[in-house]
């Protein structure tokens, strides 16, 4: 049976589960009297037969799928020669690989020996037995849940109280997924870089100034030993992000207070939202933009004044990243400018302050810490950018500080380095993960600070 | 003030007054430049706004159309179905492109030459022949026959066709020479050239040939893998907002789980994508290139977006209704249920659409997890190989060849058209169902 059909036929014996509890509780009532001499209404009867029937098959079930790979596999190399089973992990890793393919009739990397042949055999029946095992394990978990509540139901059983309790359970579970995704997230790259730093020194990746991950595939083979010291890659990062917020930070800004404190009713209810529009595109549309207008637009300006500017300069990047930055700037520090109270410009304006000197002098010194938050924030959405950096910056790691330069980023060289065929022992995948520590570190330090320095500043007016 | 005798007193005040009067052009025109300057920064941004779309349209709208040539086709008895039994198999195993070069050479008898021949069979696309194989397949009785049939020009012939190839150039810098543009100008002088609505762009999958290749496989891709975001993130998610907001006890253990939704709010997509590559598909064994895996990855980076809006959402409803549905004797849960959840889903609703419009633009966590595969056949489930509507938007625009810039650009067309019309959507949903307390 498989799984989609298996789901299917649980979900129909949870709802029979649930008319069956709830018919029960109704002839128990009137036996005692009528329903009205329920503990709860027959409805949390029904869902309570439901609930046993489908959650503990469904727990199961999602365990049994989750680790049955696994665990075939490990069966599997049990039975293997007693050779390959003393191969290195890796090796072994591509045995057992081979065997999947064969056994799915997938085209395999080596000859199909006898050995590999009955192995493939072995996981296929293997397979099939998981299955079956698993259709009968859930089906029969199905129907003990609803037998045991089914002899529970009774008119003096809690069972709105208890549904209530397994309800609120399962939400409490629903909430700390955000608690599981950081875990997840802080563990799948710190083991990994661990096992990196373990090859390359981290003083080396933090400090050095070569990057260039290409490892030697042969012992011999020259110029290409693989280096690991990721400071061009950070100092690109920065340069391209610094580009970005010179474009973004004053339009946004200045066009926040524009709006805010200028603009007509009608005109600020139409240009607001027009430059919203430019925090919905996607991204990868503004690395086709980057790539395909601008990038040569600066090229040719470049040339016209007689500048040598290369074809995938950091400017043509950090400047369309900062178009695509300029709606964060603007709304958050439209949101911290009309917090500031009326009351301070009303005292301005008494004193005989033009507006700009009212924006200047009171409202942007009173606004600066939501502002410098928000400015916080957009460096941090900056640094993590990646699919305009990856379309439209260059690929070569170079330590320099000029716009009309290419220069790569954290985020190209964590895209190069794992799309496509990859090993997972090599540093130069591990690297990658390196890299992703290091922007999850910089970007959630960023973000706490932002978010520490707005709620002060909130604070401070409410 | 009051130490200040009457007689010092006037002097002092007319000169301030003088100093400000005379301060004030100054002060004037600093606050004109000032305006002028918010001014210019807004009509900078909407500049950038219409630059933005103006390229990408002007790039782009031709990609909806597609260059045919007319050719009169000889189905030919001996070639396609020499023993006559029009057996569907023997007519799907013929040889049509031998057809198509046939008529070709019949269209043009002067040309001669393997290289020359060669450049002659380029005019028409590769899919040519698939064509006539349906044409056949669909009515046998067309064998032995001659047709005028319109196929599918190549893609050099389109861009030329459409003007993006510049005639004007030296022909060593051009793709296409001289002797094919006089072929093309031979067959337009018979009005045998026409451009027309490029239906296969919406029904094919991808492909090396860009007249052939189509967003249809990238479209069902971003389907399958959206509706399993979709199932996850919008139950987990108002699970969550229900429970931070209307039963969380105010400690420690909720401060924490609200400070981690705020911080992966802002957590770079592509992180998301390491995790994904890390657990579900290096951990978990789950299959690379699936859309189950890009749901489940998209879904843990728009929990946050939906929790947020749906707390959003709960707290406007007034707690009078908590208090008059408590009141008649409803429990915590009856009462959330009931009343305040049904009218907090309006706001859930326009939450999770924005969700699942940032889920459907984001790209780069696909990247990690393999969904970068070149993909030709369109995915029927959710564990296909398959490609998502942005990330074919990135595959096509990193490809050489000059029509696939007009196709990237339309592809993006479409993935825009998407997205406003989601949004839209959103926005209705908000007037329609915003109700004042």
């Amino acid at each position: 049976m498989s799984t989609p059909v298996l789901i299917v036929v649980l979900l129909a014996l949870t709802a029979l589960a649930y008319f069956l509890g709830r018919q029960r509780s109704v002839a128990l009532a009137s036996g005692v009297g009528g329903v009205r001499h329920l503990h709860s209404l027959p409805s949390y009867y029904g869902s309570y037969a439901a609930l046993w029937a489908l959650l503990p098959a469904l727990v199961v079930l999602g365990l049994w799928i989750a680790f049955e790979s696994t665990v075939v596999a490990e069966l599997v190399v049990l039975d293997l020669p007693a050779e390959t089973q003393q191969l290195p992990p890796d090796r072994l890793g591509l045995v057992v690989n081979d065997i999947r393919n064969l056994a799915a009739g997938n085209v395999v990397s080596r000859a199909v020996t006898p050995d590999l042949q009955a192995a493939a055999d072995h996981l296929r029946s293997l397979q099939g037995t998981a299955r079956a095992a698993l259709a009968v394990v859930v089906l029969a978990l199905g129907i003990v849940g609803a037998g045991i509540a089914w002899r529970q139901i009774s008119p003096r059983l809690r069972a709105r109280n208890r549904v209530e309790a397994i309800v609120t359970a399962l939400l409490i579970i629903c909430s700390t997924i955000a608690i599981f995704t950081t875990i997840g997230i802080v563990l799948s790259v710190l083991f990994e870089s661990i096992r990196f730093f373990s090859v390359v020194p981290i003083t080396e990746f933090l400090f050095g100034l070569d990057w260039s991950p290409q490892m030697a595939l042969r012992e011999d083979q020259a110029g290409s030993s693989g280096a690991f010291g990721a400071i061009p890659l950070f100092t690109g990062t920065l340069l391209i992000s610094g580009i970005a917020m010179l474009v973004a930070v004053p339009i946004g800004l200045m066009s926040a207070v524009y709006l805010s404190e200028y603009a007509s009713r009608e005109f600020r209810a139409i240009a607001k939202p027009v430059l919203e529009i430019l925090a919905g595109i996607p991204t990868v549309v503004y690395g086709f933009f980057a790539a395909l207008t601008v990038a040569p637009f600066v090229r040719d300006a470049g040339g016209f004044f007689g500048l040598d500017v290369a074809s995938e300069s950091a400017l043509a990047a950090g400047l369309v990243m900062g178009i695509m930055i300029i709606p964060f700037v603007s709304s958050l520090s439209d949101d911290v400018i009309n917090a500031v109270p009326q009351a301070m410009r009303d005292a301005a304006y008494a004193l005989g302050a033009t507006q700009s000197e009212t924006v200047r002098q009171v409202i942007l010194p009173a606004a600066l810490p939501g502002i410098v938050g928000s400015v916080l924030l957009a460096v941090s959405r900056a640094i993590g950018e990646t699919m305009i950096v990856v379309m439209a910056a260059g690929l070569s790691a170079k330590l320099t500080a000029n716009p009309l330069d290419s220069v790569t980023t954290v985020t190209v060289q964590i895209v190069t380095l794992l799309v496509g065929d990859q090993e997972f022992d090599s540093p130069k995948t591990l690297a990658a993960f390196a890299l992703g520590l290091v922007l999850f570190v910089v970007t959630l330090g960023l973000n706490v600070l932002a978010l520490h320095v707005v709620r002060k500043y909130r604070e401070q007016y409410e | 003030m009051s130490d200040r005798t009457p007689a010092t007193n006037e002097p002092p005040r007319r000169r301030t007054l003088e100093a400000v009067s005379a301060s004030l052009p100054k002060r004037y025109a600093r606050e004109r430049r000032f305006r002028l300057l918010g001014r210019l920064a807004v009509l900078l941004g909407l500049v950038f706004v219409g630059l933005l779309f103006l390229s990408i349209i002007a790039n782009g709208y031709t990609g909806f159309r597609q260059t045919y040539l007319r050719l009169p086709v000889t189905f030919d008895q001996d070639l396609l179905d020499p023993e006559g039994k029009r057996d569907p198999a023997t007519l799907r195993g013929a040889d049509y492109a031998a057809l198509v070069k046939k008529s070709l050479q019949a269209a043009f008898p002067e040309v001669s030459g393997r290289s020359e021949l060669r450049e002659l069979f380029g005019l028409v696309s590769s899919g040519a022949e698939y064509q006539l194989m349906d044409m056949v397949a669909a009515d046998p009785s067309l064998i032995g026959t001659t047709q005028d049939v319109w196929l599918i020009a190549s893609d050099d012939i389109d861009m030329v066709a459409k003007g993006h190839i510049d005639r004007d150039v030296a022909e060593g810098e051009r793709r296409v020479n001289d002797r094919a543009l006089g072929w093309l100008d031979a067959l337009d002088q018979k009005g045998a050239v026409k451009t027309r609505f490029n239906k296969a762009f919406f029904t094919n999958g991808d492909s090396r040939e860009p007249e052939l290749a189509g967003i249809g496989g990238a479209v069902a891709g971003s389907f399958y893998t959206l509706l399993v975001c979709l199932l996850l993130a919008f139950p987990i998610g108002v699970a969550a907002a229900v429970y931070l907001e209307e039963f969380a006890p105010k400690n420690r253990w909720t401060d924490l789980i609200e400070v981690n939704i705020n911080n992966l709010a802002a957590v770079p997509s592509i992180v998301f994508g390491l995790l994904g590559l890390a657990v579900l598909i290096n951990f978990f064994g789950m299959p690379r290139s699936a859309p189950i895996v890009g749901g489940l990855v998209l879904a843990l980076m728009v929990l946050p977006t939906i929790i947020i809006a749906g707390r959003a959402a709960l707290k406007s409803v007034p707690p009078s209704i908590r208090e008059a549905a408590l009141g008649v004797g409803a429990s915590k849960m009856q009462t959330v249920f009931h009343h305040v959840l049904p009218l907090a889903m309006p706001g859930m609703l326009t939450g999770m659409i924005i969700g699942m419009a940032h889920a459907l633009g984001e790209t780069a966590p696909l990247l990690m997890i393999g969904m970068v595969a070149f993909v030709v056949d369109v995915p029927h489930g959710f564990f296909d190989p398959s490609t998502l509507l942005p990330v074919q938007i990135f595959l096509w625009a990193d490809s050489p060849e000059r029509a696939f810039v007009e196709k990237t650009a339309a592809a993006i067309i479409v993935l825009l058209a998407f997205l406003i019309a989601m949004n839209a959507l959103a926005v209705l949903l908000r007037r329609h169902f915003e109700r004042r307390w």
